[in-house]
């Protein structure tokens, strides 16, 4: 019982100073965030690298999100609602929610994983240290062209999967429900709203924001040689899934109001 | 200025600092003079990594304090403080490249970052400091593919790449062979011996320390045991240094 009670304080402990450490971080990324365009070239090679890491896993994953939305929908619909509003559902489904938290869990696990990898031999080869001595701010060399990267590629990396997967969506409904292309698209158009498709890039911004920030934290925190950059590494996806799926909820509760 | 008492420009007073409750320094004062080399010897893991890193700002102290031309690192606000580090260059222990950048992007990145040259001066500038240590022509190879040695040589180049006025060394022979660790012990007399260069350097080698101290202080347990010219350590009659310098197995500190 003791134990458990010491456990339960050390890991209190933990996640405030975490939390305590994560706001520190946001506090110098603010300070140095007017200097973003100062090196374009740290921007755009992260922007480069970010898009093409993730986009043939995310093009992959699209796909069959989108078909097995369709066919999943299309068996509920089975003689209860019209074929025609299949498209409907499904498009919906797709540009709130389904592409936007995919593809951040892709993301997360490709992008965010390789950024607390990076950072964190960085933090133990001293590679940070030596950014120090130099007088160039680590936070601004490495930490803001990743996190602004993740702000504007993950909404980016959203719109192909929005398109892949309502393509995806579209096979099956042609090909296996038996519904036109032409219906099927009538059916995603007739109810697209332009506050669902903006609803649905926040929150990829949001996303691409937990995910490199946090893929940074655990980086520069990182101690303890090449074990402790695995556990850097597989921290930074865990909590940025946790966190993509809270601040998912949270968004949608915010933005959809019944 | 009277040029008899040389002026301190960096002054670490009553020092302190522990790991854990590991207590690795414990009181250290050091006062390094202008235009000085000043040699830290002793044991490994007596703590002159840690010593060095509190000069820079890359530690902070548990008590005591660092000044570096009489201002106290740790009442500095980040921009002194990175005022302050870019008259300074540092040589790390395990050389720590950037190792996602070539031989000549490393060298040439405070360049780059901090000054308006173009990349021609540059990339000549690179060039003199790469052949100063020995690597020219390696501009082009990733630090992936060089010896520890020549990583070693690549990071002292681009210590020096700011013509920094202050410049730390961790170990900077350790791990070459004794023709090029003979080449870098000149190198850093000759940065020595230009006025306004002020050096720290750690090593365990004593062949390399005699050559290139101005004067040597022993750290040992946490603290300074003596500070002296490299001929007043040698003919010290401390048992502790005695042992330590001639490279002893016995004597008051065990060996293993
Ligand atoms: N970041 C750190 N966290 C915890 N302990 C540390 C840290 N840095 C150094 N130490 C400890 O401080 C002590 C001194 O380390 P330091 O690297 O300064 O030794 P050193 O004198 O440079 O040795 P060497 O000659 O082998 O390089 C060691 O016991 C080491 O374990
Ligand atoms: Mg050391």
């Amino acid at each position: 019982m003791a134990i458990f009670i010491r456990g339960l304080g050390r890991a209190a402990l933990d996640f405030f100073a975490d939390v305590g450490g994560l706001f520190l971080l946001g506090m110098r990324l603010l300070r140095v965030l007017p200097r973003v365009f100062g090196s374009p070239r740290l921007l755009t090679t992260q922007m480069l690298y970010m898009g093409v890491n993730s986009l043939p896993l995310i093009v992959l994953v699209s796909v069959f999100t989108g078909s097995v939305a369709a066919w999943q929908a299309a068996y509920q619909f089975e003689g209860f609602v019209p074929m025609r509003y299949l498209g409907t559902a499904v498009g919906k489904a797709i540009i709130i929610e389904l592409a936007p938290v995919l593809t951040a869990l892709v993301v997360a696990g490709r992008v965010g994983a390789s950024i607390a990898a990076e950072l964190g031999t960085m933090r133990v080869t001293e590679q940070i240290d030596a950014l120090e001595v130099m007088a160039i701010d680590p936070v601004r060399y490495l930490v803001l062209p990743r996190v602004i990267s993740g702000i504007i590629m993950l909404p980016i990396l959203v719109i192909f999967a929005d398109l892949v997967a309502i393509l995806g969506a579209l096979a099956v409904a042609v090909n296996m429900v038996n519904v036109s292309s032409e219906t099927f698209l009538n059916g995603v158009k007739a109810f697209f709203y332009v506050s669902d498709m903006v609803a649905g890039l926040t929150k990829a911004a949001i996303f691409g924001f937990i995910i490199s920030f946090i893929g940074c934290y655990q980086g520069f925190t990182t101690s303890g040689g090449a074990a402790g950059v695995g556990q850097s590494t597989m921290r930074a996806v865990v909590v940025s899934a946790v966190l993509i799926l809270i601040s998912d909820f949270i968004v949608a509760t915010l933005m959809f109001r019944l | 200025m009277n040029t008899n008492t040389p002026q301190i420009v960096i002054e670490v007073r009553d020092l302190r600092k522990s790991f854990a409750g590991h207590v690795v320094l414990d009181g250290i004062d050091i006062d390094v003079r202008r235009g000085e080399t000043l040699v830290i010897i002793g044991r490994s893991g007596c703590g002159k990594s840690v010593l060095l890193k509190h000069i820079i700002g890359l530690l902070w102290p548990d008590g005591g304090t660092v000044a570096v031309e009489g201002q106290i690192l740790a009442r500095m606000s980040s921009r002194e403080l990175y005022g302050v580090r870019l008259r300074f260059g540092m040589l790390f222990q395990n050389a720590a490249l950037f190792d996602s950048m070539t031989v000549a992007e490393n060298v040439g990145l405070a360049l780059a970052e901090h000054t308006r040259k173009s990349r021609g001066e540059i990339a000549d500038m690179v060039a003199h400091k790469l052949e100063l240590v020995g690597m020219q022509g390696t501009e082009h190879m990733m630090p992936a593919d060089l010896s520890g040695g020549m990583k070693k040589r690549v990071s002292l180049a681009r210590a020096i790449a700011f013509d920094p006025a202050y410049i730390l060394f961790d170990e900077p022979t350790t791990g070459l062979d004794p023709i090029t660790a003979g080449a870098i012990n000149d190198l850093i007399v000759e940065l020595g011996d230009r006025l306004d260069v002020t050096s720290i350097a750690v090593t365990h080698d004593m062949k390399s320390a005699y050559k290139i101290a101005d004067r040597i202080v022993m750290l040992h347990e946490g603290r300074i045991i003596q500070t002296g010219t490299p001929e007043e350590i040698q003919n010290s009659d401390d048992p502790v240094i005695h042992q330590f310098i001639n490279g002893l197995a016995e004597g008051p500190l065990r060996a293993i």
